[in-house]
């Protein structure tokens, strides 16, 4: 995130888009919810489904899938049109406004409407309250990255906040909500083919030279790493032969998961470090016991890059080993030594070589955690980015046209099949499935249909039927509801039984690799 | 006097901000006036009237966290009177419903029949379940009240356990409202609200349905802020007592809010957990998961051992075996398709030091950059 958590109840105007606030980020949904109901801050929810948080909102616009850069292009338009963009932050803080403002000139709300079905004075009317406000948020998460034009929406997200002139000031922002703990953390540590921590780029001999100096060794590489997504085919045609995996699922989280277990089954060796024997452990070569996070003293950084401590609490069971330490004894024994005596150790290492988090220590973060940039023991820390200048410099404009989902509904596929995830339900639900409480509340996968769809298909409220792809066919429960709009369903991700991913698309964003999960067409039929 | 925001508190001259209520003033000069209901980031209702202080001029005791300071007033918080009327106020509170424990008193020499009529509804023969951690009873404590001289009054309601992570005791609430300004002003879920009138008052969800066919959420907003034990969560109610545990102050390993989590621990196991309040970025504040989900720690069929495949199944075997493999393998396959023929997944899930040290052994050690995670996904 640009902003913190406690801004968003500075905002005059809040915009969600492809965030279902209140089940996957209940706490921020909290203070947005305060926000509203105060009376301060007007709230536009975007969104395929009626979720929850849209109740809230002043204005609720329910786009097709995958037409996002569509409707944040004809807000622009609008916005520019009428004349109501921040002209001094463009002049002083940007570049590209020129072709920005060529390139969203077509997207007029008429031709927005036909693309996304947004009701053009409707988009009208949210431009003029986005644009009007003092300061606005802008609020997202897997919604509007889990497509082939991720990477375009969110920088129509981020033209539309720079066009209003809404960066670097408390209750502004654009601000990706995190899905998981520490994925903000993974990524600062350089947990990413292409670069090290604090995002210093592989590619480059400076830094390259850096690191090797810091590691005491030499030959790092200088090539791009695979992504996640792109190991698996390579797994699957032999190019990769060995995968270590820590902690992490695949095999219930990624898109096509029938492909991808034959391309894991390929691999020559897999080691898998977790709690539970999961869908991808069950696969493995070598499973290795880790600890979690109750077991265990670190840190993790959260949605608004803040550094927090981790502490233990209890002894881990049996030999579960901290994850650092496995992978110590691996690098001793295959010549490099990597004895860490404990978590602070490492966090120490880290400073010396990230400089973003050069300033912080366990010390300073023992009551409280620090957001970086935090540069020197000295430095406060940094909450909001961007607050005199970007990081490169001046902000730029991209002009971005709009391109369709990889895969359109059909007479074969005639209906679309969106995923997300549910309150009570975590990710692949390997902690949360251990839960008495929450598996009372969310005990079993279901598709979500409207009543329309419903009486179309003629199916019932709590019945059982086939969802089928291209990819495959998965069995789930109906669950009829107002929440969805005609023509599209629901499955929820979470649960390795009715796996919603083995009907998704692995077609990936070029940019950032990510599976197009959003979108993708299925048919549906009885249980026979 | 002079025009500046100036009131007199017990004999002292404080200043003032304009829109400071007394108990504001009084909080930031370190003044100990008790609450009850006042639930910080709500609005103040003056409900339980435990906060009065005596102010002059006034016809009647004032609650301090519903009255603006304003110029010149002359404020007592523990005057004679002041202390009566908490008094009173405690007395009838303690003296309705279920109270079990020693602030109770028992000067009618009633206490078995008192506690088997407990027992009878609530299944317990024990002390109340937040005995030694409860708001009433510390100030029952302070100012040296129980509940005799009062005709006792039994709750018209039974106790709600019908979800597996919070019972609804109504026989132990006062109705201090702090539960449903949680629920409806700090989380917003709009889940329960005051119902029906008089003796009969209850909070009431959904019409007065259980809890698990409302609107709740199970965020524990409540529980956490219920002073006494009309609300508490299931599993350690009863079971776990406050002195039994040490609070482990940690952040939740859930979603990317990272909430700032008390881990209460007895005998080596996380018993219930708790959100740190006042404490950026949740405010005490947690979720159905953070708060409720952790279970999966103690699970029994945690991996404990490290597992080799041997004729294809996996086996138990040591450290020193599955770290030896492991490396010559990795070695091996290093060797003869290079490093580039090795990925890496670390994980959204773990720490920044594991996540430091897993791509540091990639990049230092096997020399590739394939590493990655899933957090796309
Ligand atoms: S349940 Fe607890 S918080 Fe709610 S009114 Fe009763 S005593 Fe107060
Ligand atoms: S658990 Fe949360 S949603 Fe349910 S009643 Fe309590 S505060 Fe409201």
């Amino acid at each position: 995130m640009t902003n913190t958590v406690a801004c968003a109840e500075k905002a005059d105007v809040i915009l969600i888009t492809g965030s279902n606030t209140t089940e996957n980020h209940p706490v921020i949904s909290a203070g947005v919810k305060r926000a509203v109901e105060s009376g301060r801050t007007k709230l536009i929810v975007v969104d395929p489904r009626y979720i929850k948080i849209a109740g809230f909102a002043d204005i609720f616009m329910r786009q097709n899938l995958g037409s996002d850069v569509a409707w944040l292009n004809g807000m622009m338009h609008v916005i520019i049109k009428e004349d109501l963009y921040d002209k001094d932050f463009v002049a002083e803080r940007t570049e590209g406004f020129e072709e920005l403002k060529a390139s969203v000139e077509k997207y007029t709300p008429a031709h927005v409407e036909e693309i996304s079905g947004i009701p053009a004075d409707l988009l009208v009317e949210a431009a003029r309250m986005y644009a009007g406000a003092k300061v606005a948020s802008i609020l997202y998460c897997m919604g509007i990255t889990q497509h082939t034009s991720g990477t375009d929406n969110v920088k129509s997200l981020a033209n539309l906040a720079m066009l209003c002139g809404n960066l670097g000031m408390p209750g502004g922002g654009v601000n990706p909500l995190r899905g998981q703990n520490n994925v903000q953390g993974a990524c600062d540590m350089g947990g990413l083919p292409n670069v090290y921590t604090a995002y210093q780029a592989v590619n480059s001999e400076e830094v390259a030279r850096k690191m090797e100096g810091a590691w005491g060794v030499e030959g790092v590489s200088l090539e791009l790493g695979m992504k996640a997504t792109e190991m698996i085919p390579a797994a699957h045609d032999g190019r990769l032969k060995a995968l270590y995996v820590l902690g992490e699922n695949p095999l219930v989280s990624d898109a096509d998961l029938n492909h991808a277990e034959k391309s894991l089954a390929n691999l020559e060796l897999m080691v898998v470090q977790d709690l539970f024997m999961t869908e991808t452990a069950e696969m493995a070569d070598v499973v290795l016991p880790g600890r979690c996070f109750a077991e265990k003293d670190g840190t993790f950084s959260n949605t608004e890059r803040r550094v927090q401590r981790v502490r233990q609490a209890v002894e881990a069971p049996g030999e579960a080993w901290d994850d650092w330490k496995i992978i110590g004894e691996i690098a001793t024994r295959m010549g490099y030594p990597m004895s860490y005596g404990n978590a602070e150790e490492i966090f120490e290492e880290i400073r010396q070589v990230t400089p973003s988090y050069a300033g912080i220590t366990y010390e300073r973060i023992a009551v409280e955690g620090l957001h970086w940039p935090c540069l020197n023991e000295e430095h406060p820390g940094t909450p909001i980015l961007h607050s005199t200048q970007f990081t490169r410099g001046k902000g730029m404009f991209h002009a971005i046209d709009w391109q369709p989902p990889a895969e359109t509904a059909d007479a074969e596929y005639p209906l679309y099949l969106t995923t997300g995830r549910v309150l009570y339900q975590y990710h692949t639900g390997t902690m949360t499935m251990r839960s008495e409480g929450l598996m009372d509340r969310a005990p079993e996968s279901f598709v979500e249909i409207s009543p329309k769809d419903a009486a179309t298909y003629g199916i019932e409220d709590g019945t059982r039927v086939n969802i089928a792809s291209r990819r495959g066919t998965i069995n789930a429960l109906v669950k009829v509801s107002h929440k969805a709009v005609d023509g599209t369903v629901f499955i929820p991700f979470h649960y390795a039984h009715a796996a919603a991913n083995k009907l998704t698309n692995a077609a990936l964003d070029p940019v950032s690799g990510i599976p197009e999960f959003k979108v993708c067409a299925v048919k549906l039929s009885a249980e026979s | 006097m002079t025009d500046q925001n100036i009131l007199v508190m017990n004999g002292n001259e404080f200043t003032f901000e304009p829109g400071e209520t007394i108990l504001d003033v009084a909080r930031r000069h370190s003044v100990d006036i008790p609450t009850l209901c006042h639930l910080k980031g709500a609005t103040p209702t003056g409900a339980c009237r435990i906060c009065v202080v005596e102010v002059e001029g006034a016809r009647t005791l004032l609650a301090a966290c519903a009255t603006p300071a304003g110029k010149n007033m002359v404020i007592r918080t523990e005057s004679p009177q002041v202390v009566e009327a908490r008094r009173t106020i405690l007395k009838l509170m303690l003296a309705s419903g279920n109270h079990n424990c020693a602030a109770r008193g028992s000067d009618e020499q009633d206490w078995t029949a008192f506690q088997l009529a407990v027992e009878a509804g609530d299944g317990s023969n024990k002390l109340c379940p937040t005995w030694g951690d409860c708001r009433l009873q510390d100030l029952a404590y302070r100012y040296q009240v129980d509940g005799e001289g009062h005709p006792g009054t039994a709750s018209p309601y039974p106790l709600e356990d019908v979800n597996p992570m919070i019972v609804r005791d109504f026989s132990r609430c006062i109705l201090c409202g702090r539960c449903v300004q949680a629920c409806n002003e700090i989380q917003v879920n709009k889940a329960i609200s005051f119902g029906f009138r008089g003796a009969e008052t209850k909070i009431i969800a959904a019409g007065d349905k259980p809890l698990k066919d409302s609107d709740c959420v199970f965020c524990g907003e409540c529980v956490q802020v219920c002073p006494v034990a009309a609300l508490v969560e299931k599993n350690p109610r009863y079971d776990v007592r406050p002195w039994e545990t040490e609070q482990v102050r940690t952040t939740c390993t859930y979603c990317g809010v990272g909430c700032q989590i008390h881990l209460h621990v007895r005998d080596n196991k996380v018993v219930k957990v708790t959100g740190v309040e006042d404490m950026a970025p949740n405010y005490g504040s947690l979720c159905v998961k953070g708060r409720f989900g952790f279970d999966f720690i103690h699970a029994p069929d945690r991996l404990t051992k490290p597992l080799v495949r041997k004729n294809g199944q996996l086996e138990e075997t040591s450290w020193e075996e599955a770290l030896d493999f492991v490396a010559d393998k990795l070695g091996q396959i290093k060797k003869d398709h290079g490093p580039n023929s090795i990925g890496l997944l670390t994980s959204a899930r773990v720490s920044n030091e594991e996540n430091y040290v897993a791509q540091k052994f990639a990049r230092a050690v096997i020399k590739t950059n394939n590493v990655d995670h899933c957090a796309r996904l």
